[in-house]
């Protein structure tokens, strides 16, 4: 898993290199100061060797201003390092996701993936460069003071190994005790968020039955959970503190004491007690910082692993060897069909598929949710690969096309579709990049969508906001149809594309179609009869398999469940959808 | 940042007062045993050496009392930790749960104009960003300023020479700080824009990723969010960089701060001016290295600061906002007819209600029964003053009555039924509910007399027993199933794994669009109100659940008066009065014969035909 991050550095190598490097020489410079102090003391002011004092001093002053210099490097080429890999995180996530295909893209929610590119990725940031920072750093000092203590005095220097190997037991126990703890807490905190985000959306229910005072004490008892957990784990860390200064001031007075006998006894000088005392606190803070790092890193391969989770997913379509460039036309075939959205899984969505459609044709499907509707349509642009059997657009099976080539000429209008921030033209030229004014207004008058752009203030320049929040259901629909339609696809797939559209402007929808686009093969799911009474053939969907397969008169006398779906709707209580009014 | 500290002070008044007092004598005892090595080498070590019998008896009693300074400066250490804990804690639980219960008061008007996202992260990135300013940030700031008042104390009365020295070091110490934190603050804010910027693009693209398949448009959007992400990585370099130097930088210069001491210390003891020892220079030169540490972690603090200040203020909006006014004085109270005809107030729930009417001028009380008649009276509405949604809207509807409203989207239809329970006010003309304006009526009290089924079905997270209880939450077991079944969701949810008591999460999301429809007609039937309110849901169930919930809503509707929001033949044919609306005007009204004969926009509607 770290293998897999740590790839992603990438450009940035030289200064990832950089910063453990300029951070040691700083290091080494930083655990020499002291000794240079214990000169100027001993050697200097002792001896009232005025000379002294100015040379060391003058070492000193060239030590800090090459400390300075190193800090400054390292600081800058950490923060270039760590900046720059998050931004290959980023970029890497979001290039594998343009190589999902479907199923891929069903796995993940949009939220989480917001959170996998962002939150996760920031904590990976900091962790990184808290890494070539410190976690060089640290130990690197620890080893240093270490090694100048001993070079003091030897026995001296046991102090700070008894007092090492204590504090680094009592504080990793510390840690792994609060995590512990943590674990629980981030839950219950995911819970309130919840419970937040519940009230946030369903305000309206909440307000309806008069039920603000019931949620408030709900959310109290939550929050009073989170806030004795919350104590209990942090309870818990605060003793890093004290343990940390027990140990200091253990230190200070055990130096304090045997160093007293050592000067008296004549094996050690006052300099070299001084700088004695500022490498206790060299030492005993690395310890911190690597239980500090111990817990960053801890907390970061929850995020390291979602992160990891986006970047080794696999997409499971992949081109053909030399794949095909052209479809020769619209004509579409199942051949025995069969489909299931997880591999293992039993429950197979579609069943036998038998179908043929000619080039041209206009195919009406009609059934109740989850019958296979869409994943029937899916299978023609190769969204889904077919688990069993094989389909063939234009005579050749689909797995054979580029990708790129199919779904230009398999023009899917989706059942959930987006608009996407930007004017009314940018939307549009997402069917075809380079399409004029006048192409994209045809394509509008086609989708009978061109009357209601007009209408707008700015026309086709107006802007719209994300997720298309600014136009209505039926117009986004209508909108989408337009965008499908620049592309001059061979077939056009019509997913419950006009469900919020009326009546009568669906109507003429239709009609526009057969006048304008009469070769291209049209496929319409619908839920209303209307809809696709007029189509050449309607298919009928249930349970996976074709039920019914026929013109609308066909159907009819011979279909229980169609003519079961035309009594409902047009005899018994109809479907009277978003009526047209000012829009139409 | 003035009243995050105040709203620490309101409840912990006491601990603020304790935790002061620990860190200032933590401080203290902090700074005794580096004024110690003073001590030990001038009045122990240096008498001692070259004694011939070294009596270590007075360095241990000296020890042992510094000893027992460290003990109450570790005690106290834990103490003000400790006590920071619960105070950190119980003010991050108290301000969630103001905010919380502000949010509740809020008016509708509230999250139709936030976005949903902004509201959570109120409670998210901004209450967090609080914790790490009471948590870390105040303390720390206390404790270095006790420690540089009293390690400033030690160093006037050791050397004022030397210390004026440290002083001018610090001055270039703080002023280089401030630079650096003005640049990185502005990095740092840049950013959070950047970040911002990054993280709307992905939600929408994410959002539309299965689009950007079919039009294989994966090249262009790999292309444009590349330049975001390097605006990101650019900031997010310049922010660290700033931040990350200033510790080398303030380090070094206390180190060179160091060596002048050093050296001047030296002339001064060497020459013996102003009684300056050899144990006075070296704990001076100890104390210069500990006044500019607590500098320098202040200065660490400064972006932790700027960014709980622009939480603190987005956490105070929300704090601050208009509550729902609600200055209605009818109340609903259960009621008893006596034998007179005289309606009498009782506690127990009779299934029979009045509205509470008391006359202030007079003193006294009326009652008046609730029966669900429900008349418009020349309405006017905008959701904001300069664009008007409904205009002179004037309807009546008499008790058991079915009244439905068809229209296009955006025609107004919605928004008049968000009118019959105050979600929002109207702004002329009057709405009267069993003949009282309903401006007079206590908003709860108006509320719980209507049903509301919305075209969206919110759940909760919890059994589906209690999500239908969520209508009365007295409601028996028995009440609630019955209730199930008359809005034909108990054959499904006896067929749930669990039946009543399965677990719903995320907003019911292991349901159908369909079920969640049942359920939540299950929840009004419970509720038993007079008056009904339905949106009935748009083709996004299949005919067979369709039919269900229409047959639910059907039976849900009997006896009681109901504004309906239609899409189905069947709902309108049978209603009593049909609202044809368009761009906020009722443009006909009639029953459905009436409205066909007419032969106006209804139908044209209706027919799909244009009207010759």
């Amino acid at each position: 898993m770290i293998r897999t991050i740590l790839k992603q550095v990438k450009q940035y190598k030289k200064p990832s290199l950089l910063t453990p490097l300029f951070a040691t020489l700083e290091v080494i410079m930083e655990v020499l100061i002291p000794y240079v102090i214990a000169a100027i003391v001993d050697k200097g002011i002792d001896g009232g060797n005025m000379q002294a004092v100015y040379r060391y001093g003058a070492i000193m002053l060239v030590m800090a201003m090459f400390s300075l210099l190193f800090g400054i490097l390292a600081g800058k080429y950490a923060a270039a390092a760590s900046a720059g890999f998050a931004c290959n995180l980023r970029d890497s996530m979001y290039e594998n996701i343009q190589r999902f295909s479907f199923s891929n893209i069903d796995k993940f929610s949009t939220a989480g993936l917001v959170t996998r590119m962002t939150t996760d990725v920031t904590n990976i940031q900091n962790a990184y460069q808290m890494v070539i920072r410190i976690a060089v750093r640290a130990p690197l000092m620890l080893i240093c003071s270490m090694f100048m203590c001993f070079f003091i005095h030897v026995r001296m220097s046991l102090i700070f190994v008894v007092a090492i190997i204590f504090l680094g037991i009592v504080l990793i126990s510390i840690v792994l005790t609060a995590m512990k703890i943590f674990d629980v807490v981030f839950k219950k905190y995911d819970d309130l968020n919840a419970s937040v985000q519940e009230n946030v959306t369903a305000i309206r229910v909440v307000k309806s039955y008069v039920r603000e005072d019931y949620e408030k004490s709900k959310f109290t008892s939550a929050a009073e959970n989170l806030y004795k957990l919350f104590s209990k784990a942090e309870s818990v860390v605060v003793l890093n503190n004290p343990v940390m200064m027990i140990t200091i001031y253990g230190c200070v007075l055990a130096l304090s004491w045997f160093g007293s006998k050592y000067i008296v006894a004549g094996s050690m000088t006052t300099g070299e007690l001084t700088s004695m005392f500022s490498y206790i606190m060299g030492i005993l803070m690395s310890l911190m910082m690597l239980s500090m790092i111990f817990v960053m890193l801890t907390l970061s391969t929850a995020s390291a692993k979602r992160i990891v989770e986006v970047l080794t997913e696999e997409p499971d379509l992949q081109n053909g060897e030399n794949p095909i460039m052209e479809v020769a036309d619209g004509s579409i075939d199942f051949n025995a069909v069969s489909f299931s959205y997880k591999q293992s899984s039993e429950n197979e969505t579609l069943k036998d598929i038998e179908l043929h459609i000619k080039s041209g044709e206009t195919i009406g499907i009609i059934g109740g949710t989850g019958c296979g509707k869409s994943s029937l349509v899916s299978l023609i642009s190769r969204l889904y690969d077919v688990t069993g059997g094989s389909v063939c657009v234009g005579g050749r099976d689909v797995r054979e096309y580029d990708m790129e080539v199919l779904r230009d000429n398999v023009a899917v209008v989706l059942q959930k579709n987006v608009l996407f921030s930007g004017t009314i033209l940018e939307n549009l030229r997402w069917g075809k990049e380079d399409a004029t004014e006048e192409e994209c207004r045809e394509a509008c008058m086609q989708a009978c969508a061109d009357e209601f752009i007009r209408q707008l203030p700015d026309g086709y320049n107006t802007y719209i906001e994300q997720g298309g929040t600014n136009v209505s259901g039926g117009q986004k629909q209508r909108l989408c149809i337009a965008r499908a339609l620049l592309k001059k696809p061979k077939i056009l797939i019509l997913d419950d594309s006009t469900s919020a559209v009326d009546t009568a402007t669906d109507a003429k929808i239709r009609s526009a179609f057969a006048k304008s686009i009469p070769g291209t093969t049209k496929l319409i799911i619908a839920q209303r009869i209307s809809s696709v009474q007029e189509a050449d053939r309607i298919l009928v969907l249930e349970d996976g398999r074709i039920d019914g397969f026929g013109t609308h008169e066909e159907l009819l006398a011979s279909n229980e469940i169609y003519k079961d779906i035309y009594e409902t709707q047009v005899k018994g209580g109809g479907d009277f959808d978003e009526a047209a009014g000012g829009e139409g | 940042m003035k009243r995050v500290l105040k709203y620490v002070w309101k409840d912990y008044k006491f601990s603020c007062i304790v935790v002061v007092l620990c860190i200032v004598l933590a401080a203290f005892t902090n700074l005794k045993g580096l004024t110690f090595i003073e001590v030990l080498i001038d009045d122990y070590i240096k008498p001692m050496v070259g004694s011939e019998n070294p009596d270590f008896g007075g360095l241990f009693l000296a020890l042992a009392q510094l000893a027992g300074y460290f003990a109450v400066g570790v005690l106290c250490t834990y103490l003000y930790n400790r006590i920071m804990v619960n105070v950190t804690q119980g003010t991050m639980r108290n301000l969630r749960k103001a905010l919380f219960s502000k949010m509740e008061s809020l008016p509708i008007r509230y999250f139709d104009t936030h976005a949903h996202g902004d509201i959570m992260s109120v409670y998210t990135n901004d209450v967090d960003t609080l914790r790490q300013l009471i948590s870390q940030s105040m303390p720390q700031t206390i404790n270095c300023a006790v420690t540089i008042v009293s390690v400033f104390y030690g160093m006037i009365t050791n050397n004022i020479l030397l210390t004026g020295l440290s002083l001018v070091m610090v001055g270039i110490m703080l002023f280089t700080t401030k630079r650096l934190s003005k640049k990185s603050g502005y990095y740092f804010r840049a950013q959070q824009k950047d970040l911002g910027q990054v993280n709307g693009y992905i939600e929408e693209m994410m959002e539309g990723q299965k689009v950007v398949k079919v039009f294989c448009h994966e090249e262009k959007s790999l292309e444009e969010f590349r330049k975001i992400n390097e605006q990101l990585r650019d900031s997010a370099d310049n922010a660290n960089k700033f931040a990350n130097i200033m510790m080398p930088i303030n380090g070094n210069i206390s180190n060179i701060s160091y060596v002048l001491c050093a050296v001047l210390g030296a002339v001064l003891a060497v020459n013996g001016y102003m009684g300056l020892t050899l144990g006075a220079l070296i704990s001076f030169l100890t104390l210069n290295r500990n006044f500019s540490q607590p500098i320098t972690q202040i200065s660490q603090q400064i972006n932790s600061i700027v960014m709980a200040q622009a939480g603190a203020r987005r956490v105070f909006e929300l704090m601050d906002a208009e509550p729902e006014p609600d200055e209605g004085y009818v109340e609903l109270v259960n009621a008893e007819r006596e034998a007179d005809g005289e309606i009498k107030e009782v506690a127990e729930r009779t299934g029979f209600w009045a509205w509470k009417h008391p006359h202030k001028a007079e003193g006294t009380v009326t009652y008046t029964p609730l029966t669900g008649d429900v008349v418009f009276d020349d309405v006017d509405f905008g959701y904001d003053e300069k664009k008007q949604v409904l205009y002179n809207i004037k309807m009546f509807a008499t008790p058991g009555q079915k009244i439905a409203f068809v229209g296009s989207t955006g025609a107004g239809k919605t928004t008049i039924t968000n009118l019959i329970n105050r979600f929002y006010d109207i702004q002329d003309g009057k709405i009267r509910y069993d003949g009282i304006n309903i401006n007079k009526i206590k908003k709860a009290d108006l509320r719980r007399s209507l049903g509301i089924v919305l075209q969206d079905t919110h759940l909760f997270t919890g059994t589906v027993m209690e999500n239908i209880r969520y209508g009365r939450l007295e409601a028996t077991d028995e009440e609630c199933i019955d209730a199930a079944k008359l809005a034909n969701a108990d054959s499904f949810i006896t067929r749930l794994p669990d039946g009543y008591q399965t677990l719903l999460t995320g907003d019911g999301s292991n349901l159908s669009q369909g079920q969640r429809q049942l359920l939540a007609i299950a929840r009004a039937a419970v509720a038993d109100p007079p008056v009904l309110i339905l949106d009935e849901a748009t083709s996004s169930i299949d005919t067979r659940t369709e039919k269900l919930v229409q047959e639910g809503m059907d039976r849900l509707m009997q006896g009681r008066t109901t504004f309906v929001i239609a899409h189905r033949l069947s709902t309108i044919r049978n209603a009593d009065c049909i609202m044809v609306m368009e761009q906020g005007r009722i443009i006909e009204k009639g029953n459905h014969e009436e409205l066909i004969a007419e032969k106006g926009k209804y139908y044209q509607l209706y027919t799909g035909k244009f009207a010759s």
